[in-house]
C-alpha cells in the first residue's frame, strides 16, 4: 500500500512499491500530464514537486514518496492560472508541448526560491530540461515573464494589461540569454515592428 | 518529369477517383463544393465532393440529401453550428507546428468567420481525405488554395442566404467576424445556418472564385495565439502515449493490456532461439511473453512482453532472457556504410542511382579550368529522438482494426498494418492524437505494427510503448552520407562547371518505393529526399548532380526522413563548397554568392510558388549581411569568425528563401567552438500564422545548431551506438546562441517553415570556423577533437 498526498488530496493505493512514481501517476491515477521521456532522469519531462521540490519521477520508486506531498502539473494552480502557465500562453511557448509540464514544474520550483532571477540563473535552472522542439528562446522568456507576473500579483498590482501574441509583432525575433542581468523586461516589447506582421 | 510531389498529387487523384468509383454514384469524378445540412445534425457542412454537380444541377437530390445519404462521404472541410461555432476538420498532424491554427486561419480569412468561434477536429483516417501525410513543410502551402477557396465559397453562400433572409440585395452585404451585414441589419452565421442553407458550386464555379487581395486580409499575416497552446500548459493535451480506451469500448472489446517490445540484436534477419521468462514472472502484473509473427517483415525476431500495465511490462522486459540467431545486418557498421559511400561518389553511375541535374558533362570544362576545387564531405547517423517515444494502441472490433497514436502519414501506417495483419483493404482506421514530436520519425508507421500484432495474438486491445533505448534502436535514422564535389573556375574566378555526387540510404526506396520518380527526363528514378538541395539556385555553369543509393546502409537500418532530410547533408557540402570556391577566387563569400545568384534561366523562378527565383535569395542574403554586420567581418577579435550559408528549403517547387550568418569563437587549445550568434533572414511568402512561423524558425535553427555540434551517432552492432541522453546530447538551453531573426514582409504564396531553418546552420558554422582559424571541417557533426586535430595539422 502506497500513501501520499496528491494535488492536495490523500491517496492510498495498492501497487508494487518498486513502481516508479511516474507510472503510478500515469497508469494507476490517470494523471498523464507528467511525461515519460528518457527513463533515466535526464530529460525532465517527468518532473513533479515532491515535498515542495522538483523531482524526476521516472526513476523514483513510489516507495520513496511514501507519506510525501506530491504536486503535478494538473494540481499546480486552480484554474490553471499559475504565473508560469499564464506566461507560457502569453509567450506562446509550447511547440509539440510534450516536455512542457516538466519545464513548468521545474521553473515553478526555481521561481519559488528565486523570485527575481537573472537571465543566467534562468538558464542554469532550466538547462536540465530537454525541449526537443528547442523552444528554449520562449521558455527562457516565459520564466522571466512569470517572475514579473508573480511579483505583480504579490504586490497586488494585478496586471490589467494581459497581453498575448496579438499585441506584439512576429516579424522580428531576438534572443539574448545574456541580456542585462536582473531585468524582467518583456522581450516582445523589445521586438521592433516589421512590416504588417 | 515527375517529381515526388507530382507523384504524390497523382496518387491523391487516384485515391480520390478510386473512392468515387467505389461509391454508388460511380462515374461522377468532378470535384465541386457542397453546402448543406447533415441528417441528425444541426451543423451545416461545407465540403468538396464529386457529387456536387449531381446534387446541385441535375435535380436528383439536394446538397443536404447527398450529404446525409453519406454516399460520397464528402471531404468536409468545415462545419458551422447554429450557435455559430465553426469546426475546421484538420487532416494534418499536430506535432508542434500549430498546423491546425494555420489551416483554420486559411479558412477563417476567406470565410470572414469570427476567430473566437473556431474549433478544430483532428480527423480519423479515411479514403475521402485523400493521401494523408504531414511532412515536407507542405501543409500550409498545399492547403492554401483548397482551404481558402472553401472558405470563400462558404462566405458567398452565407452572404446570399443572409441577404435573402434580410430581404436585401446581395450586393449590399458584406461578411465580417461571423456576421452578414447590410447597412444597419445583420445576421450571425449561426442564425443563417439555423434557417437552413443549400448551395453547391461546380468545379468551374469554385475555380472562378477569386481570393481576397492581400490588402484585404484580416487574419493571415497578423498576430494571434495558437489553438493548441493552452492544453499544452496544464497537462490536458492528450498524446498517443496518454491515450486510454473509453470504458464503453473496453466493455465491448476487452480491457487493454500493456506491452513493451523485445527487439532483436539487429534490424533484419534475426530469429528467436530461446526464451526464459523465469525471472520475469516475479514482476507483479507480468502476464506473458509472445513472439510476434510479422508477414510484412517489419518485425523480424521480435517478442512482446505483455502485462497489466506498462511499468510492469517495462521492468519485466529487463529481466527477460532471450537468445537469437543474429542476422547478417548485425555486422554492417557505419564504417562499412561510409566506405561504400566513398566508393559510390568516386565514380557515380546509373548502376547505383540517377541524375538530379544534367546540363551536360562537366568533365572537359573541369579539365580545362584555371582552378579546380574538389572536396569530400561526410555526415553521420542522426536520431529523431522524439521526446514522446514510439507507441501505439491497437484493437479489433467486428473485423475492423483501430490504431490510436500520433502519426504523420496515416495512409502509410494503415497500409502497413493491413499488410502485417493480412487484412483486406479498408479494415484499418488510424485515430490521431497530439504528437510529442514528429520531425519525420512519425512519417513511418512501423511502430503500429508490433502493437497490432500483439493485440491480434492476445485477442485484446494492446497499448505498446517503446522505452527510449527501444525507440532509438527502432529509429529510422537519418542516413550517414558521403558527398564529392568538383568545380572549376576560369581565370576571372567565374564558376564554369560543377559536379556533385551524394551517396546515402534512400528513405523513399525503403518506405514507399512507389513514390520514386524521375527528376529529369531519362535521368532515372531517384529518391528526391536523398539529394534535394543539390539542385540549388546558384549559376555554376555546366552542372551535373548524381544521387547514389548506398545499399549497404539499407542492410543495417531503414533510412528515414529527418527534418529537411537531404538538405541536412547536401547543403553541408554545397554551402561549404561555395565558400571554398570563393576563397579560391579570392572573393568575399557573400559577394561571391550574390554574383552566382543571377536569377537567369532555370533560376528565374516561376509564379506563383517561386516568383522571383534566385533574386529572392539575393534579397535575404543582402539583408542578413546588413543585420549581421558582415562588412565588419574582417575586424573581429582573434579566433572569431563569421560564416554565411543559404538555403531554399527542400524543393525548388516550394522554395523558402533562407540566409544565415553564424559568428563563432574558437578555442584553439581545446577545439571547442562557441557559437556566439545566429542572424537569419527568411522569405517564406505570406505567413499564415506569423508567431507560429517565428517559433518554427527559432526551433529549426536550433535544431541546426544541435545537429551541427551536439547530435550524431554511428551505427554499430545492429543499432545506433548512442541510444539515450547519456551519449546522445541534443542542445540544451545554456548552449543557445544569441539570435536575431527576421521574416521578409511578403504577400507571395505561402511556402514551408517547419524545416528550412535546420539545414543552413551547420555550413554557416563551418564557414565561420574556417574564417576564424583557417581550417575547414568536412565531417558532421563538428566535434572539438576534430577541430583540434585539424588545427594541429594546419
Amino acid at each position: 500500500m502506497a500513501n501520499f498526498t496528491l494535488n492536495g488530496k490523500a491517496v492510498s493505493l495498492e501497487v508494487d512499491p518498486q513502481t516508479p512514481l511516474l507510472w503510478v501517476l500515469r497508469e494507476h491515477l490517470g494523471l498523464t500530464g507528467t511525461k515519460f521521456g528518457c527513463g533515466i532522469a535526464q530529460c525532465g519531462a517527468c518532473t513533479v514537486h515532491l515535498n515542495g521540490t522538483a523531482a524526476r519521477t521516472c526513476v523514483l520508486p513510489v516507495l520513496a514518496a511514501e507519506g510525501g506531498d506530491i504536486v503535478t502539473i494538473e494540481g499546480l494552480a486552480e484554474n490553471d492560472d499559475h504565473p508560469l502557465q499564464q506566461a507560457w500562453v502569453e509567450e506562446q511557448v509550447p511547440q509539440c508541448g510534450y516536455c512542457q509540464s516538466g519545464q513548468i514544474m521545474q521553473a515553478a520550483d526555481f521561481l519559488k526560491n528565486t523570485p527575481v532571477p537573472t537571465d543566467e540563473q534562468v538558464t542554469a535552472a532550466m538547462a536540465g530540461n530537454l525541449c526537443r522542439c528547442m523552444a528554449y528562446v520562449r521558455i527562457h522568456r516565459a520564466v522571466k515573464r512569470a517572475a514579473t507576473i508573480a511579483n505583480e500579483r504579490a504586490t497586488s498590482q494585478v496586471s490589467g494589461q494581459q497581453t498575448d501574441a496579438t499585441a506584439a509583432t512576429a516579424g522580428v525575433g531576438t534572443f539574448d540569454p545574456r541580456a542585462t542581468a536582473g531585468t524582467v523586461s518583456h522581450s516582445a516589447v523589445e521586438e521592433t515592428s516589421h512590416g504588417k506582421v | 518529369m515527375a517529381r515526388f510531389d507530382d507523384k504524390l498529387a497523382a496518387h491523391q487523384r487516384e485515391l480520390a477517383a478510386a473512392h468515387k468509383t467505389s461509391s454508388s454514384h460511380g462515374g461522377i469524378t468532378r470535384r465541386g463544393f457542397l453546402i448543406g445540412s447533415v441528417a441528425g445534425s444541426t451543423m451545416l457542412a461545407f465540403g468538396v465532393s464529386g457529387a456536387a454537380l449531381a446534387a446541385g444541377s441535375d435535380g436528383k437530390g439536394s446538397a443536404s440529401e447527398t450529404l446525409s445519404a453519406g454516399a460520397f462521404e464528402p471531404t468536409m472541410w468545415y462545419a458551422i453550428a447554429t450557435d455559430g461555432t465553426v469546426t475546421v476538420h484538420i487532416t494534418k498532424s499536430e506535432m508542434g507546428q500549430h498546423v491546425a491554427t494555420s489551416l483554420a486561419r486559411l479558412v477563417v480569412e476567406e470565410l470572414e468567420a469570427d476567430w473566437d468561434s473556431v474549433k478544430v477536429d483532428y480527423v480519423d483516417s479515411a479514403p475521402k481525405w485523400g493521401y494523408m501525410i504531414t511532412g515536407g513543410s507542405w501543409s500550409v502551402h498545399q492547403s492554401y488554395q483548397p482551404l481558402s477557396q472553401a472558405g470563400a465559397a462558404g462566405r458567398i453562400a452565407l452572404i446570399e442566404a443572409g441577404a435573402q433572409q434580410m430581404g436585401v440585395a446581395v450586393e449590399s452585404c458584406k461578411a465580417r467576424k461571423g456576421r452578414v451585414i447590410s447597412g444597419d441589419q445583420s445576421l450571425s452565421y449561426g442564425e443563417i445556418v439555423a434557417a437552413g442553407l443549400e448551395r453547391s458550386f461546380s468545379e468551374e464555379e469554385l475555380a472562378a472564385i477569386e481570393l481576397k487581395p492581400a490588402s484585404e486580409r484580416r487574419v493571415l499575416g497578423t498576430r494571434g495565439n495558437a489553438l493548441d497552446v493552452p492544453p499544452k500548459t496544464n497537462g490536458q493535451a492528450v498524446y498517443g502515449i496518454d491515450y486510454t480506451l473509453p470504458a464503453e469500448i473496453e466493455a465491448r472489446v476487452g480491457k487493454t493490456l500493456h506491452a513493451r517490445p523485445v527487439m532483436p540484436p539487429s534490424r533484419f534477419g534475426c530469429k528467436v532461439t530461446a526464451v526464459d521468462d523465469s525471472e520475469t514472472r516475479k514482476v507483479i502484473g507480468y502476464r506473458q511473453t509472445i513472439e510476434l509473427k510479422d508477414p510484412s517483415g517489419i518485425c523480424q525476431g521480435w517478442l512482446a512482453v505483455i502485462a497489466d500495465n506498462f511499468s510492469a511490462a517495462m521492468r519485466a522486459t529487463d529481466l527477460l532472457k532471450v537468445e537469437w540467431s543474429k542476422g547478417d545486418s548485425y555486422q554492417v557498421d557505419e564504417t562499412a556504410i561510409q566506405a561504400e559511400g566513398q566508393r559510390l561518389v568516386s565514380s557515380p553511375s546509373r548502376d547505383n542511382g540517377s541524375l538530379l541535374v544534367d546540363q551536360g558533362d562537366p568533365a572537359p570544362l573541369l579539365e580545362n579550368a584555371a582552378t579546380t576545387v574538389e572536396s569530400t564531405f561526410t555526415t553521420s547517423s542522426v536520431l529523431h529522438f522524439t521526446l514522446e517515444p514510439a507507441n501505439a494502441l491497437a484493437y479489433e472490433e467486428d473485423g475492423h482494426w483501430h490504431i490510436h497514436c500520433g502519426n504523420q502519414q496515416q495512409s502509410l501506417l494503415t497500409s502497413l498494418v493491413t499488410k502485417a495483419l493480412e487484412l483486406e483493404e479498408g479494415k484499418v482506421t488510424h485515430h490521431q492524437l497530439y504528437l510529442g514530436g514528429g520531425f519525420g520519425r512519425r512519417l513511418h508507421g512501423d511502430y503500429a505494427v508490433p502493437a497490432a500484432l500483439a493485440s491480434k495474438a492476445v485477442g485484446r486491445p494492446v497499448k505498446m510503448i517503446f522505452t527510449r533505448p527501444d525507440d532509438s534502436r527502432f529509429d529510422c535514422v537519418r542516413s550517414p552520407s558521403v558527398q564529392r564535389l568538383r568545380s572549376g573556375l576560369d581565370a576571372e574566378g567565374r564558376v564554369v562547371a560543377s559536379e556533385h555526387a551524394a551517396a546515402a540510404g534512400w528513405p523513399t526506396a525503403a518506405l514507399m518505393p512507389a513514390f520514386m520518380a524521375e527528376a529529369i527526363e531519362g535521368g532515372g528514378k531517384l529518391d528526391s529526399f536523398s539529394i534535394s538541395g543539390a539542385d540549388h539556385w546558384y549559376n555554376v555553369g555546366t552542372q551535373r548532380v548524381w544521387a547514389q543509393q548506398n545499399k549497404v546502409a539499407h542492410e543495417a537500418f531503414v533510412p528515414g526522413y529527418l527534418r529537411s532530410v537531404a538538405p541536412g547533408w547536401t547543403l553541408w557540402a554545397v554551402e561549404q563548397h561555395i565558400d571554398e570556391l570563393a576563397l579560391a577566387a579570392e572573393q568575399d563569400p557573400a559577394e561571391f554568392r550574390l554574383a552566382l545568384l543571377d536569377a537567369e534561366g532555370r533560376n528565374a523562378g516561376k509564379a506563383p510558388v517561386s516568383t522571383g527565383g534566385a533574386e529572392r535569395l539575393r534579397n535575404v542574403l543582402k539583408r542578413v549581411m546588413e543585420k549581421s554586420g558582415w562588412s565588419e567581418r574582417d575586424s573581429l577579435p582573434a579566433d572569431t569568425g563569421m560564416g554565411v550559408a543559404l538555403s531554399f528549403g527542400q524543393e525548388r517547387s516550394m522554395p523558402t528563401w533562407v540566409a544565415c550568418v553564424a559568428r563563432v569563437k574558437v578555442d584553439r587549445a581545446t577545439g571547442e567552438v562557441k557559437l556566439e550568434k545566429l542572424t537569419s533572414v527568411v522569405d517564406a511568402g505570406t505567413l499564415a500564422h506569423p508567431d507560429g512561423a517565428m517559433a518554427q524558425l527559432e526551433g529549426s535553427l536550433l535544431w541546426g545548431v544541435s545537429m551541427a555540434m551536439h547530435e550524431g551517432t554511428e551505427y554499430r552492432e545492429g543499432g545506433p551506438v548512442a541510444q539515450n541522453l547519456g551519449a546522445y546530447q541534443p542542445l540544451r538551453m545554456h548552449q543557445v546562441p544569441q539570435m536575431d531573426l527576421e521574416f521578409v514582409d511578403s504577400t507571395e504564396m505561402p511556402v514551408g517553415l517547419g524545416e528550412p531553418g535546420t539545414t543552413v546552420v551547420a555550413p554557416a558554422i563551418a564557414n565561420a570556423i574556417q574564417h576564424a582559424v583557417g581550417v575547414r571541417l568536412r565531417d558532421l557533426p563538428m566535434r572539438p577533437a576534430a577541430l583540434k586535430a585539424a588545427l594541429s595539422e594546419a
